[in-house]
């Protein structure tokens, strides 16, 4: 086994992603304290020049026409391939969608461990020990595994690292020739209904808003307060309002000047899309909920009765 | 089309978790399980490819807490076969062993689609779903929030975040990992349940035993302590209100 760390490079329309700068941030200690290197993993179709200003000692580029876009298939063949090949010590991977999509099927395919959700990572000899954040957030998990496993790391876990001049090897791909999924069409954003990330208050609904007829409780609070309504996965998943509404990593990341949190519990990625609020006030009836954690002000009252007394007093106060 | 559906029971988040004597696991034995709400939109997903084209929805979970009460809840939707596969799970079962278990019980099946829920609350080792599609070396994609036929292939629209998502063409037989159905998972009451289980008709099969450990060890767990909390305004809501009024005030939010 080699001791170095391995990073996979997920890259969009010719730009890095923030939480794989992130990945080298976190990758530099573990090398330091493994004695390795720092190596980026760059999947493409002639995107090597990508590789410069990585973080990295180091970048192996695998370039091939079936890399061109995100493919789960191939990026999974690829990378397993490599790792078989090269024995990292750990490879890192973000957990965005990219990295749901890559981990596991690497793990399946190669028999290396894989952790999850890791926000932590350290060496102790030639163990890992990883903390990871499980059951949305509620607990953390400290675990440890043998050298070569896969990691997936959640957002927000290390600073961003940029600014390095690695050397770049390139590396064939496997044989691709037999793979079952085609890239179509990667679609943008739809505009048209509100753009959240624009509004300076948002009254957001968590799964306590309990159905569909209760959402009416937070939009007549947001009329009175000239804001807008938007919500966490579990209330768009649900039909109650438009994906567009959404916050949170899947969803969109905002940072407004009031963020309204209402029976919303704080799942890890809910926090990452509006932690950055200017002021966060959270209503939840659970005085343990993580939402409390990132929130400035928290209140545990009923949502169904402290919506219509705000409504009421910010009512009263603006007429 | 046959989809396969693999439902799983997991911790009810809404409860108390208590860890056990040695704190490296949650103390299961009290808990209440529910079904991962992702898989609920797994089956969603595969309730409306068969309503589009026809074709036969399989669910299958292991014989976990409550677990008959989902299969049945799922034939109860339209699930044309429920399986429940045996054996002893008291303890958890991993990411890597469940998909392994799964790996098993699909040799002995036909299936054109895997449809899962893209996680569970609990996958400290990864998600089943594309552990499974790397252990049998099938096409995958995760994260999708639609799954539709198109032709002799399917076409899976992935969410990517921001808004963006990417389509694919995926010639099956393959595994998705569900975030969201086209639809909110359809209502059945409990009466269609109850009927569902007189009628009965679970098939049972004892789960393939499995090598597949996780390769992980749990120190401990705990509840995370963050370095900063809210202030607190208290239980009482017109007094909390009145807080909020105050405070957004002060900050120049509430412009009045």
């Amino acid at each position: 086994m080699s001791n170095d760390i391995f990073v996979l490079v997920e890259h969009h329309g010719g730009a890095i992603s923030e939480t794989t700068n992130e990945l080298f941030g976190m990758a530099r200690g573990l090398a330091e304290a493994s004695g390795g290197a720092v190596v980026g993993c760059l999947l493409g179709s002639g995107a090597s020049s990508l590789a410069e200003g990585l973080a990295a000692d180091a970048v192996l580029s695998v370039q091939a026409p079936e890399l061109a876009a995100f493919v789960p298939e191939a990026y999974a063949a690829t990378l397993a391939a490599l790792v078989a090949e090269r024995d990292p010590r750990v490879l890192l991977i973000a957990n965005t969608t990219v990295g749901m999509d890559v981990a596991g099927a690497v793990s399946g395919r190669t028999g290396r461990p894989l952790v999850a959700y890791c926000s932590a990572i350290t060496v102790e000899g030639d163990t890992l020990v990883v903390t990871s954040q499980v059951y949305g957030g509620k607990l953390n998990a400290e675990v440890q595994t043998a050298s070569g496993a896969i990691v997936s790391v959640v957002g927000g876990s290390a600073p961003a690292a940029s600014g390095g001049s690695p050397t770049v090897e390139t590396v064939a791909p496997p044989d691709l020739s037999g793979l079952r999924t085609t890239f179509v069409a990667r679609v943008e954003a739809q505009s048209g209904d509100v753009d959240i990330t624009g509004e300076e208050i948002l009254v957001s609904v968590g799964r306590g808003i309990g159905g569909e007829d209760n959402i009416e409780l937070a939009q007549e609070l947001a009329d009175a307060l000239g804001a807008t309504v938007s919500a966490s996965r579990p209330v768009t998943d649900a039909g109650w309002l438009p994906k567009s509404r959404q916050v949170g990593k899947s969803g969109r990341k905002v940072k407004p000047k009031l963020y309204l949190a209402c029976g919303i519990s704080g799942a890890p990625e809910h926090l990452e899309g509006m932690s950055d609020a200017e002021l966060i006030i959270a209503i939840n009836t659970d005085e343990k909920a993580p939402i409390f954690d990132v929130a400035h002000y928290g209140a545990t009252a009923d949502l169904f009765d402290l919506l219509p007394a705000l409504t009421d007093q910010v009512r009263a106060v603006s007429t | 089309m046959k989809t396969l559906v693999p439902l799983k029971q997991t911790v009810d988040l809404v409860e108390e978790l208590e860890l056990n004597d040695d704190g490296t696991d949650v103390e299961r034995e009290y808990l209440t399980f529910k079904l991962n709400e992702w898989d609920e939109q797994a089956l969603e997903e595969a309730l409306l490819i068969k309503d589009a084209v026809g074709g036969e929805v399989t669910v299958v979970a292991l014989d976990e807490p409550d677990a008959d009460q989902s299969l049945y809840g799922a034939r109860a939707k339209g699930a044309d076969r429920a399986v429940k596969l045996t054996g002893d799970f008291a303890a958890g079962v991993s990411s890597h062993a469940r998909a392994a278990i799964l790996a098993g019980f699909l040799e002995s099946q036909s299936f054109d689609l895997v449809l899962i829920g893209v996680q569970t609350p609990e996958d400290l080792d990864g998600q089943t779903g594309v552990i499974l599609a790397g252990m049998l070396g099938l096409p995958h994609a995760s994260v999708a929030v639609a799954v539709e036929p198109d032709g002799d292939a399917l076409k899976v629209t992935q969410e990517m975040g921001a808004g963006v998502t990417h389509q694919l063409r995926i010639v099956g037989p393959a595994v998705v990992g569900v975030q969201a159905a086209r639809a909110a998972p359809r209502y059945v009451p409990i009466s269609r349940i109850r009927a569902a289980m007189q009628e009965g008709g679970l098939e049972q099969q004892p789960a393939a035993e499995v090598e597949a450990v996780s390769g992980l060890t749990v120190r401990r767990m705990y509840a995370p302590q963050s370095s900063s909390h809210a202030e607190m305004l208290g239980a009482d809501a017109d007094a909390a209100a009145a807080r909020i009024i105050e405070i957004i005030r002060e900050r120049g939010v509430l412009k009045v």
